[in-house]
């Protein structure tokens, strides 16, 4: 077989192959339904309804989003200029840290001076994170998927000592948790009453802020070009080095800032399972949104009703709730296949 | 000297071999694939599936080698589905293979809490146990090191020497290598690109169900999630350490492993006390980036990895 | 070489018929090549030869007709179906695995790969006795990719030798070679249909179709349009054939050497792996003259354009633009200097496919007002470029927001013309600008170099083609390893004379000799 270029893709290709990718992977889905002996229909009603069917769902999906939303912002902006950072776990605790080490009483601010500056921390700390990793990849043409993978588990202990060591509430009763953060390092809730804080606010305006970027600055311009065609980027004169390490920087940031919103505005402190994968659902997020930065708020809303749904599931039938990842890594194979499907057709030969 | 007494025990260089056996599958797994030009970033998932699969097998009341057979027959379905998508259709290799990864990870998961859903605690099987050598294992430290193991690290090495063989000496090994260094090569001689690199794929996935076995099947008796716990993604910078051969690849999966028994090994003792223990147990991740980093100016890598090959175009 | 009527036909082509989406790319496509003959498949770029080749090969499958070898029916889209069959081919770009040795390049998918070990040992003593037998000396443990051009592709006619192909395919063979290295593979060719093969040869330049072939078959728009024995025709009529109208050679007037704008003295540069560096080059650059650069490809040509360009710095020598000593050269750097470049690879290079032609249009300038400012885009103006662009530069698209991908190579080039000259550049460095082109779009791309000449610009011209550096180059200078030979004014020296310097001869108090 060979694949040749579809000149004018129409409309049947371009909605009609991502809608059968979708509708493979709620068939997979159903599926495994069966293999767990339930009533697919029953358990993709369940996930519905779990996922969106009551305030409380809709809040908690809401909630799951927002991490999401920063970490598949921090996936989509790297992964536009070919720079494969799977370490947006590790910059999400490194901005968790440093929020809970700014803002456990260390600096006795009013809540309008705080914030901003443990937003910065947060983002300081993500970008630090990967700056590593892109410097090894630009100076010495390191790898960066397996080092910024491999951060993820140093990181991890490098939290799990700290939590254990001086950063452990003694009001813990044992548990590897940090103190609480005070009051004014919270992030409020947007509604009083409602349980769902400002991360979310700050998320949308971070994937507004990173569309203008992408669309209307020269910079946005640099991190396509570089990312579509590195030689001809530097034979144009980009500097491709300091494009690399700029999208480092706004990446590791925004996973950072996922940190911040973690612990400010939903958690409190800083623990072990603070993100359970946020960093990695993030990839997943960015590529079923095709890495358009509006699109990730879409997918993130659809990849976190995903797992608030079939939490609420597992709970009412027999079936695991691992079935959300399942279905997302389906989804995700699915889904660029589908992608690369509506600019290419098979032909014999 | 601490470090020096450790260096003399035999137990150590015993653990340090042990370490080393699934990392010895899975490198050379990705080896194989990486040497045919294609990144398997499927490997940690892979090996998760592998450490399941076997483990359930012989839970279900197989044979031991029949469960090899078992986790490497499911390491190579997913294999083939990262060769499906990655060759003729040629995908982002980055994108299928983490993919393959989170897609096996969570199919083992699923599984597991289909198959045992009241389960608190992992039940045991029956592992494959020691087989001393006759005399070759009464040689000092060497002969527990190497000749004391199960015949899962006797295989290991076996299977180092298997694909060196084929690699440099088999025409079949000609072909692997010609197709990472240029497909067209093999597409104008008459070979398929398709064949060998989806085969290659196949059964370096194959390899890495098996290093996946070796955790449940020998190192332990038992299946814990996070259990893999990024040892394919340390394979992958053996990969590179090794500079994509696979008798440099097999020495250092050794001395990685080495490394690591000797941190184990310094928890217990008086510097164990004062440093926390989770340094120690940073240390295969941060030794796995220094490897890439001192290797990064000489190796060779396959010219044509992560180059999707497409019939008829130039 | 005469064609023996008798003959019984090898190959036999029947209404091959391959298209490309809505192109055409070969048109019920019929002939016969006969045993001992040499058919040479004459067309202009995009006629359709190598398609037809690649048909005949088995990377493509044609969408219709029907092919036979030596009376049997040859299955389609099957290249090792076609090796069994005796057919061989020589591919332009060659096929070799630069990390294996050229033994191990030849007995590639020679042997059933299930075999334990390999036989070398008898495969060295065949090829040993293939080299002698057909002249073409190469050593069988030679790394590949440590070869010269000229070495890899006696590798890929070794290639079909060892394989015992009866029907010798070569596709352009002649492009990379100096004129004493093409009459060495005319040589060799000419003992193989002693030996009865059957050979059919790609090219595009007439002279040598009339040197080597018994036949000649013209393609045009993927049509056989015409077919002669070679004895009874001429240049014109081939001409005729394949464009359909006279070839206008372009009307290159005198020039008008001005002052020198680029100064190089005894500039030398690093080699990047298997890469030529420059040795102690010494060149001037005038305005109002077009300076060729001939020579082999591989021997220093990318060095120099990759200098020119800003993408590489001098190790040593003296580099001056415009009578300064150039300070932190970049591509920018080269830029602001006003260095127009036209790069060898516009696919890879020059353009970045996935981006619009507007964005391909600002690639060099898009941090400058008007296009931005502070970092802001202002695409109205990108837009207004890119528009002044395709219409003056005639690039046909379907507009300014559709992807460069879409383009032909012809238009591509057009574009990135466009691009360089509207910033009325001092210096023009033209690396292989019309290769593969077609012939009308080679014509508006030459007159359009002529025309920065007349102009005032220093025009360096980078080419392969010898042919293409005799018409347009006022000056010619050959590079060999990385060295420069002097000064020839236009007219002053024959093809080849200036093959002789190409392999590497004359040059001043070096061991000149090129492997």
């Amino acid at each position: 077989m060979r694949l040749e270029p579809v000149a004018d893709p129409g409309w049947s290709r371009t909605l009609g192959l991502p809608a059968l990718a979708l509708g493979g992977t709620v068939a997979i889905a159903m599926a495994l339904a069966l293999v767990a002996g339930s009533n697919p229909l029953a358990v993709l009603g369940l996930i519905v309804k779990g996922a969106v069917g009551s305030k409380f769902a809709l809040l908690e999906t809401l909630n799951r989003a927002t991490p999401l939303i920063f970490t598949g912002l921090a996936v989509a902006v790297a992964f536009r200029a070919k720079l494969w950072n799977i370490g947006a776990e590790a910059q999400l605790y490194m901005g968790a840290l440093l929020a809970v080490v700014l803002g456990t009483g260390l600096l006795p601010l009013p809540a309008a001076l705080l914030l901003p500056i443990l937003m910065l921390a947060a983002i300081a700390g993500g970008a630090l994170m990967l700056l590593g990793p892109a410097f090894l990849k630009t100076r010495l043409g390191v790898d960066e998927v397996v080092t910024t993978l491999l951060l993820n588990f140093v990181m991890i202990l490098f939290v799990s000592m700290l939590l254990e060591g001086p950063l452990k509430d003694p009001m813990g009763m044992g548990w590897p948790k940090s103190e609480r953060l005070v009051a004014e390092a919270r992030l409020p809730r947007i509604v009083d009453g409602l349980r769902l804080h400002w991360g979310f606010g700050l998320a949308l305006i971070c994937a507004l802020l990173v569309w203008v970027m992408q669309t209307r600055t020269t910079l946005g311009y640099e991190i396509r070009a570089v990312g579509l065609n590195q030689r001809a980027a530097a034979f144009a004169g980009i500097p491709v080095t300091k494009v690399v390490i700029k999208t480092a920087l706004i990446s590791g940031g925004l996973a950072g800032l996922a940190g911040f919103s973690e612990v400010a505005g939903l958690k409190g402190s800083l623990t072990l399972d603070l993100s359970p994968g946020f960093g990695y659902t993030g990839i997943i997020v960015a590529m079923l949104a095709l890495l358009n930065p509006l699109g990730v708020v879409v997918s993130a809303l659809f990849v976190a009703g995903v797992f608030v749904g079939a939490d609420s599931m597992s709970r009412a039938a027999a079936v695991p709730t691992y079935i959300a990842d399942i279905l997302l890594a389906t989804a995700l194979l699915l889904m660029v296949l589908a992608i690369m499907l509506t600019r290419f057709r098979v032909v014999r030969g | 000297m601490e470090i020096l007494d450790i260096l003399i025990s035999a137990s150590f260089w015993a653990a340090a071999v042990r370490i080393a056996s699934p990392l010895i599958f899975a490198t050379l797994g990705e080896l194989i694939c990486e040497r045919a030009g294609v990144l398997n970033l499927g490997i940690e998932g892979i090996m998760v599936v592998g450490a399941f699969a076997g483990w359930m097998a012989v839970y279900s009341g197989a044979d031991l080698w029949v469960g090899v057979g078992v986790a490497m027959a499911a390491g190579m379905l997913f294999g083939l589905l990262h060769a499906i998508l990655s060759v003729p259709f040629g995908l982002s290799q980055h994108v299928v293979g983490l993919g393959i990864t989170l897609l096996a990870t969570a199919s083992t998961y699923f599984a597991y809490r289909v198959a045992l859903p009241q389960v608190t605690n992992p039940p045991r099987i029956e592992a494959f146990k020691e087989l001393p050598i006759p005399v070759l294992s009464d040689i000092p430290i060497v002969g527990q090191a190497l000749f004391a193991q199960t015949p899962l690290t006797y295989l290991a090495f076996v299977t180092a020497a298997v694909v060196a063989f084929v690699l440099y000496r088999t025409p079949l090994g000609l072909a692997v290598r010609a197709v990472g260094e240029n497909p067209h090569s093999v597409e104008a001689q008459g070979l398929s690109v398709t064949a060998l690199r989806m085969g290659a794929v196949v059964v370096g996935s194959g390899l890495m169900g098996v290093g996946g076995a070796f955790l449940t099947m020998s190192a332990f008796n038992s299946f814990f999630f996070e259990m893999v716990n990024g040892r394919g993604w340390i394979c992958i910078a053996l990969v590179v350490f090794g500079a994509w051969k696979p008798g440099k690849a097999l020495l250092g999966a050794l001395l990685f492993a080495a490394f690591d028994a000797m941190q184990i090994r310094l928890q217990q003792t008086s510097l164990g006390a004062d440093i926390p223990y989770q340094i120690f147990l940073m240390m295969p991740y941060l030794l796995s980036i220094l490897a890439l980093v001192v290797m990064s100016r000489r190796a060779e890598v396959p010219a044509a990895l992560m180059v999707p090959f497409n019939r008829g175009e130039r | 070489m005469p064609t023996d009527p008798g003959a019984r036909a090898v190959l036999r082509l029947r209404n091959i018929t391959k298209r490309f989406g809505p192109l055409t790319a070969n048109d019920a496509i019929t002939f016969d090549l006969h045993e001992g003959e040499v058919i040479a498949l004459l067309g202009e770029n995009g006629a359709g030869k190598t398609t037809l080749m690649n048909i005949l090969f088995g990377h493509y499958t044609a969408d219709a007709g029907d092919i036979e070898v030596f009376g049997h029916a040859l299955p389609p889209g099957n290249p090792r179906a076609a090796l069994e069959a005796g057919v061989g081919m020589v591919h332009q770009h060659f096929t070799l695995a630069d990390n294996l040795s050229v033994l191990d390049n030849i007995i590639l998918g020679t042997e059933p790969l299930w075999r334990l070990g390999t036989g070398r040992a008898a495969a060295r003593a065949r090829i040993e006795q293939l080299s002698r037998d057909f002249g073409l000396a190469v050593h069988p443990d030679a790394r590949a990719g440590a070869l010269s051009v000229g070495e890899r592709q006696r590798v890929e006619i070794l290639k079909a030798l060892y394989r015992d192909a009866r029907i010798l395919i070569l596709d352009e063979p002649t492009a990379v070679l100096t004129p004493q290295e093409t009459d060495d593979l005319f040589a060799t060719l000419r003992k193989a249909v002693a030996r009865g093969l059957s050979i059919i040869f790609i090219s595009h330049k007439m002279h040598e179709v009339l040197a080597i072939s018994s036949r000649v078959l013209v393609l045009r728009h993927g049509k056989l349009v015409g077919e002669a024995a070679t004895a009874d025709t001429d240049r014109h009529q081939l001409a005729h054939l394949m464009v359909g109208s006279e070839i206008v050679a372009p009307e290159v007037g005198g020039a008008a050497p001005g002052a020198v704008l680029m100064r190089l003295r005894e500039v030398s540069t690093t080699p990047v792996g298997n890469a030529v560096g420059l040795r102690s080059l010494s060149l001037d650059l005038r305005a109002g003259q077009i300076t060729g650069l001939a020579g082999v490809s591989g021997n220093g040509q990318a060095a120099l354009a990759d200098l020119i360009a800003g993408e590489t710095v001098p190790d040593s020598g003296v580099f001056e633009v415009a009578g300064e000593g150039v300070g932190a050269w970049t591509p920018r750097a080269a830029l602001d200097a006003r260095i127009g470049r036209i790069p060898e690879d516009r696919h890879r290079t020059g353009t970045i496919s996935d981006f619009t032609l507007s964005e391909n249009a600002v690639l060099e300038a898009y941090e400058k007002e008007p296009f931005s400012r502070r970092g802001w885009f202002d695409w109205t103006a990108v837009d207004r470029h890119t528009r002044a662009i395709i219409e003056r530069y005639d690039v046909r698209c379907p507009g300014p927001d559709a992807r460069i991908r879409l383009l032909s190579g012809g238009n591509m080039q057009k574009l990135i013309l466009g691009r360089a000259l509207e910033a009325e550049p001092k210096i023009i460095l033209a690396v292989q600008p019309v290769r593969g082109l077609d012939i009308g779009a080679v014509t508006y791309v030459q007159n359009r170099l002529i025309e920065a000449r007349d102009a005032g610009a220093a025009v360096l011209l980078i080419s392969e083609d010898l042919d293409e550096i005799l018409t347009l180059a006022d000056v010619i200078h050959v590079i060999s390893e990385g060295r420069l030979s002097p000064a020839f004014a236009r007219g002053t020296k024959t093809p080849a004379e200036l093959g002789v310097w190409m392999a590497g001869q004359g040059f001043d108090g070096e061991d000149s000799h090129a492997a």
